[in-house]
C-alpha cells in the first residue's frame, strides 16, 4: 500500500459574532468535512470559536518575499493615505 | 453546593435514593471506563487531530463520570465520596456494560465500540433531560450536546473506514464482527433499570431501540456496511460480572489511590 499523507489545510476561526474569521493555524486531514471537525478539536477546545473556515493550504497564493520592496515599500511615504487629516468636530464620539 | 443539590433533587423528586442509587452510578462507571479506555489512546492515536479528538472524547465523558458519580454519593447518604466510588471498589462492585471496557483495539475497534456506545448515550441522554429527577435531567442535558458531537465523530468514521480503502474496510468488518454483540446489553434493563422505567424516571428502553436502530442502519447503509445479522447479546457487566479486560483496567486506574491511600495533587 502506498502511503498517502492527507492534504494541508489552513484553519480560521471567528471568536465572537461580527468579528472576523481569523488565520489560527493549520492542519492535516481527508477532505473538507474532516478538516472542519479536526479544526472544531483541535483549535476550539477553549471555547475560541463560533465559526470555522477550511481551505486547502494549496489554494492559497502568497506574495513572494523577494517583491517585498517593491510591494510595500511604496506605501511608506504616502501618510496623505491615511484619513488623518481631518479636524473632528467635537460632537462625533468614538472615533 | 452538594447539600443544596440534594435538597432540591429529592424536594422535586419521590424517586427513591436507594432505588436510584444503583443506575446513576451504572451511568457513572460507564463514562468512567470508557473515558479511562479513550484517555490511553492519548499520545498514540493514528494522527495528532484524533489523538486530540479521542482525548477529548474521554474528557467529556470524565467531566459527565463525576457529576454522576458526585450525586451517586449524596443519593448513598453513607459518606463515601465521589473518589472513593470511583477508585476504591473492586471489579465486581462496577455495574458499567461490558463493551465499555472492551479493549482499544486497532482504531476500528475504537470507533466501533464508540460508534455503538454513542448511539445508546444520544438516545438515553435525550430521554433523561426530560426526566423527573431533576438532579440527572440537569446533568443529561449537559452531556447530550457533548453526546451529539460523540456521535457525529464516531458515525463519520464508521462511513470513513467502511466505504474507504480495502484494509479500513477489512479492519472494520472485523470490528463489527467482534463488538457487535456487545451493544444488546445496553438496552437490555436490569432489574433496578425495570423498576425506574416503571415509575417514568428512566426512559423506556424499547421505545428508544427504533431510533436507534434506524440510526445505525442509515449509517451503515452509507458506509456501504451490511448490517450485521442479530446475535446473541453478550451481557453481565450491569450487573457486576465482568470480562477479564475490567480488573487490569482498574489496577491501571485505581493505582494511586491503592498505593498512596488518600493522596491528592
Amino acid at each position: 500500500m502506498t502511503q498517502q499523507e492527507w492534504p494541508l489545510w489552513e484553519v480560521f476561526i471567528r471568536s465572537k459574532q461580527g468579528l472576523d474569521h481569523k488565520h489560527v493555524g493549520s492542519l492535516h486531514a481527508a477532505d473538507a468535512a474532516m478538516a472542519v471537525q479536526n479544526a472544531r478539536d483541535v483549535y476550539t477546545r477553549r471555547l475560541e470559536g463560533v465559526s470555522i473556515w477550511v481551505v486547502e493550504s494549496k489554494h492559497i497564493h502568497a506574495s513572494n518575499p523577494d517583491d517585498a520592496e517593491a510591494f510595500f515599500d511604496p506605501a511608506a511615504d504616502k501618510v496623505y493615505r491615511h484619513p488623518t487629516f481631518y479636524d473632528v468636530p467635537d460632537s462625533i464620539k468614538h472615533m | 453546593m452538594l447539600t443544596q443539590d440534594f435538597t432540591n433533587a429529592t424536594a422535586t423528586s419521590a424517586t427513591e435514593p436507594s432505588l436510584l442509587f444503583p443506575f446513576v452510578l451504572q451511568l457513572a462507571d460507564t463514562s468512567l471506563i470508557l473515558a479511562h479506555r479513550l484517555s490511553e489512546w492519548c499520545g498514540h492515536g493514528p494522527i495528532l487531530e484524533q489523538d486530540l479528538a479521542m482525548a477529548n472524547i474521554a474528557l467529556d465523558l470524565l467531566g459527565e463520570a463525576r457529576s454522576y458519580y458526585q450525586y451517586a454519593a449524596e443519593l448513598e447518604g453513607k459518606g463515601r465520596t465521589e473518589d472513593d466510588l470511583a477508585y476504591l471498589r473492586s471489579a465486581v462492585e462496577y455495574r458499567n456494560p461490558l463493551l465499555v471496557e472492551q479493549p482499544n483495539g486497532d482504531f476500528a475497534h475504537t470507533v466501533v465500540r464508540q460508534f455503538l456506545f454513542d448511539n445508546y448515550h444520544y438516545h438515553l441522554l435525550k430521554g433523561l433531560k426530560d426526566g423527573p429527577d431533576t438532579h440527572l435531567a440537569g446533568i443529561a442535558e449537559k452531556s447530550f450536546k457533548e453526546a451529539a458531537y460523540h456521535l457525529k465523530w464516531s458515525s463519520e468514521w464508521i462511513i470513513r473506514l467502511g466505504d474507504g480503502t480495502a484494509e479500513s474496510r477489512q479492519r472494520l468488518d472485523k470490528a463489527i464482527a467482534a463488538l457487535w454483540r456487545f451493544a444488546g446489553e445496553l438496552t437490555t434493563p436490569t432489574p433496578a433499570e425495570t423498576a425506574l422505567q416503571d415509575i417514568g424516571v428512566v426512559p423506556d428502553y424499547a421505545a428508544l431501540l427504533p431510533a436507534m436502530q434506524t440510526y445505525a442502519a442509515q449509517v451503515l447503509a452509507e458506509a456501504t456496511v451490511p448490517e450485521p445479522t442479530a446475535v446473541f447479546a453478550q451481557q453481565g457487566g450491569k450487573t457486576g460480572r465482568h470480562s477479564e479486560h475490567l480488573g487490569y483496567l482498574l489496577s491501571e486506574l485505581q493505582y494511586m489511590q491503592r498505593t498512596y491511600p488518600g493522596m491528592t495533587w
